[in-house]
């Protein structure tokens, strides 16, 4: 019963230490290394402890099978988990790198993307008349009214269609995402059928490279150069608006990008746009449009990926427990020995714990390298918000590393408390006396 | 199988190892049984045996609609059966996250797909109302819908008269049959006829359409005859089986299918290390026993077979216990979503290939341990040596 009641208690213990370990920031978790090794250092039953770990890890090489498994089953869970997290990231990072705080987009009201927005040839000037756009040098507006066309491109690995985003832009498009470079070629002449490319769209889909044709619309356009942006844009072609308009028989503009002017200039023109009825859009600075439209996937990866790292690392803990369970009763005999020159139960517990969190360290850093190499870079896309291709690449970030070596640690923490209690509580007698 | 009791009493030697080695194998092949039924939940859209219907769209792009005149045109190809027609529509119900499909369609719409179950009284009533919708029976329960309430949709791209409010009349819920369809269950269907009058901005123009071949016809040379009658015009069309469109369709997505393979080999291969692991354990403790076995009679096939068999009970059995857990889990999780994912639950092919991963990996790992058991020498092992 007093056991029952132990084993329990330590149960409970345990889930608090995992959720505590899960909201732990990172300082602390030095300081509490700090103070383990401080420990070990300064007082003699961390220096016992110390000794007791020193003679287990002595013993690994002769364990490697079981030891091997611990290793394996952890770097599985955060090779998996970080793979699919930094899949999520690299998506946001792109949508949130696109756009910025100074510049705005307007759509038609409700329409929620730019392939459902309206904004018709005569609203265009009205917007440009309004009070909180920058102007330029001339005196002119820096606006770019824009239209997106989807269209069907083969896609590299396979040839089969996929839709893409056909961006026509006004004169002032460039001078509107100055992050934008062109790397090869020239920019399209406003008035000819050329194009200029994404640097992702070059990579990601068929026959895209300068000098090459391409049949849209049944109409020859001629690529004449590529374009690195490192956001959603690398995605897209882009030629001038009004090129592409008549192209496909479209009369009105789909969307209206705006150089702000200032701090206020949002708010300006906001309130100039409520106030005229003429004009039923909807505003948003860039940078929110773009972030917005990441939120959606980027939450389901987070989750799934969370759901599939959950079930692994249940898989993981078991695996560990069978393999410190089997290094508990394989050394029963060497710890009993320790037990009865003075060891205490702290010491013998610390030197299960530490062995099994070692190995789960390099468990965890071999599953963060793993997904690092295979898949740091690693360009993919998916379908966006305009029925049409964000190419991204996943990003294995530090902070993703990081939560992937406190899920190992969390595992390792799991599966070495009960073998080490077990090894704490083995009676010393009957340990000595088996063969 | 007279051997069963003396494999079980091996398997159960070792209670702890037995038990944690059977609860990691659970956890794989329950992970395996949810990630397949997501896969063949995104991959079989439109997939309906013996349906072999075909779609019909703009060559250019999937958001460029084509004129209606283009319906008489087609359904006066040799071959086609029928033809109807349907074009999106974007609708908003209350909040952007409650997304569901909603297009406007032709009045012999679900005359082409007879797995849409709906009573011939609300059909009837649906076809009498012009502002009239029909919805599949998730989406109507996610949302409470009664045939009768009024259903506000919030237009995305097409304005009525200047404003965004659009709003139908519920006359009818279809119910799907098919387990891996039920994703069918979430669309709202309303008249053509009536978007095409009341909208703002197109006239005379539909999204798609969706053609019956005769059984006896090619349907490469519908297809070909199809898209022949708008060649080289402004809207020239792609028609191709609405199998290979949905899948097309899915995989711009994400390539679902590779994405839980490489999940699945991450598990698997852990797994194999891990049951592997404990066979050898196993089979190392127990070699004066399997000694003993051999000097009563037992022959050194027997005793392969007999680990063998250990091993793959080990696997099978944590394996069927996954599959179970999972098959109860997939319905709560497509419960739990409000009906936004729609899984089919546990088909038989996740049972099927299940199985045969269970009896590989059990072989696999069996197989070393096994060989040993058979190659022993019953004098050293006695001896312990």
């Amino acid at each position: 019963m007093k056991r029952f009641f132990s084993s329990l208690l330590s149960l409970v213990l345990l889930l608090a230490a995992l959720a505590a370990w899960i909201v732990l920031p990172w300082q602390l978790v030095l300081a509490l290394c700090a103070a383990i090794a401080l420990w070990m250092v300064v007082t003699r039953s961390g220096r016992l402890a110390r000794e007791a770990t020193k003679i287990g890890i002595a013993s690994l090489p002769q364990r490697w099978g079981a030891s091997l498994v611990i290793v394996v089953g952890i770097a599985g869970v955060v090779g998996v988990l970080v793979a699919m997290l930094a899949m999520g990231e690299g998506f946001k990072a792109t949508l949130n790198q696109t756009g910025s705080d100074d510049t705005a987009i307007l759509l038609r009201a409700g329409s929620q993307a730019e392939t459902n927005s309206v904004i018709t040839r005569d609203q265009a000037p009205l917007i440009g008349a309004l009070p909180g756009i920058a102007h330029a040098k001339d005196g002119k507006p820096i606006t770019s009214p824009e239209l997106s066309q989807v269209v069907n491109l083969a896609s590299k690995n396979d040839g089969s269609d996929v839709n893409v985003q056909f961006r026509g832009v006004g004169p002032e498009a460039w001078a509107l995402r100055p992050q934008l470079k062109i790397v090869q070629g020239r920019k399209f002449t406003p008035g000819l059928r050329e194009i200029v490319v994404g640097k992702g769209a070059q990579r990601q889909f068929r026959d895209i490279a300068v000098g090459k044709q391409l049949k849209l619309a049944n109409q020859q356009w001629t690529i004449v150069g590529v374009f690195a942006a490192n956001d959603s844009h690398d995605s897209e072609l882009w030629t001038d608006a009004d090129v592409l308009g008549p192209a496909y028989q479209r009369q009105a503009y789909q969307s209206m990008t705006v150089k702000l002017d200032g701090k206020r200039g949002f708010k300006q023109l906001k309130a100039a746009l409520a106030a005229d009825p003429r004009l039923k859009l909807d505003i948003a600075t860039t940078h929110d449009y773009y972030s917005k439209q990441s939120e959606a996937l980027t939450k389901l990866i987070k989750i799934l990926g969370t759901v599939i790292g959950a079930i692994m690392a249940i898989g993981a803990v078991f695996g560990a427990l069978n393999s410190m369970y089997a290094a508990v009763a394989g050394r029963a005999r060497e710890i009993a020995t320790l037990r009865a020159i003075g060891f205490r139960g702290l010491p013998v517990v610390t030197a299960v714990m530490l062995e099994t969190m070692l190995l789960a360290l390099l468990g965890g850093l071999a599953g963060g390298a793993i997904a690092w190499l295979l898949f740091n870079g690693y360009t993919v896309s998916t379908l966006g918000n305009n029925f049409s291709q964000v190419v991204f690449q996943f990003k294995v970030t530090p902070e993703l590393a990081w939560s992937g070596l406190k899920w190992a640690l969390g595992i390792g923490l799991v599966g070495g408390l009960f073998p080490a209690l077990r090894a704490a509580r083995l009676p010393v007698t009957e340990a000595l006396r088996a063969a | 199988m007279k051997y069963f009791h003396l494999i079980w009493a091996a398997l159960f030697r070792s209670k702890t190892r037995t038990l944690l080695t059977l609860l990691s194998v659970t956890a794989a092949f329950l992970l395996f049984g949810m990630l397949d039924s997501v896969r063949v939940a995104f991959n079989s859209g439109g997939d309906v045996a013996g349906a072999n219907r075909m779609v019909t769209m703009s060559r250019l792009s999937i958001t460029q609609m084509l004129p209606y005149s283009l319906t008489e045109q087609i359904r006066a190809v040799p071959g086609v059966k029928k033809a109807a027609f349907a074009a999106w529509f974007g609708g908003i119900y209350r909040d952007p996250k409650n997304f569901f499909a909603n297009f406007s369609v032709s009045p012999d719409y679900l005359d082409l797909y007879p797995e849409f179950k709906l009573p011939a009284s609300q059909k009837k009533a649906w076809l009498e109302d012009q502002r009239g919708a029909i919805v599949g029976a998730s989406l109507a329960k996610q949302f409470g819908w009664k045939v009768g309430d009024t259903i506000p949709l919030q237009a995305t791209i097409f304005p009525t008269k200047g404003s965004n409010d659009w709003q139908f009349t519920l006359r009818g819920i279809y119910s799907v049959d098919d387990p891996k369809q039920k994703a069918q269950e979430r669309v709202l269907f309303f008249h053509w006829k009536y978007f095409n009058e009341a909208n703002d901005y197109v006239k005379g123009r539909v999204g798609w359409f969706i053609v019956q071949p005769d059984k006896s016809a090619s349907a490469d040379k519908i297809a070909h005859a199809i898209d022949k009658l708008s060649e080289n015009s402004d809207h020239e069309t792609k028609t191709q089986s609405e199998a290979a469109f949905n899948q097309a369709f899915a995989k711009q997505f994400a390539d679902i299918g590779l994405i839980v393979t490489a999940i699945m080999g991450a598990v698997f291969f852990t797994l194999l290390l891990l049951t592997g692991n404990t066979m050898a354990q196993a089979v190392r403790e127990r070699i004066p026993e399997l000694a003993v076995l051999k000097t009563i009679g037992f022959s050194n096939r027997s005793v392969l077979w007999l680990v063998l068999g250990e091993s793959v009970l080990l696997v099978v059995l944590g394996g069927v216990i996954g599959l179970v857990i999972a098959s109860v889990l997939v319905p709560v999780v497509s419960a739990a979503s409000g009906g936004l994912i729609q899984l089919p639950g546990m088909l038989p092919q996740t049972w099927g290939l299940g199985l045969l991963l269970m009896l590989a990996i059990g072989a696999v790992v069996g197989l070393l341990p096994a060989l040993r058991g058979m190659r022993l020498n019953i004098v050293d092992a006695l001896a312990g040596r």
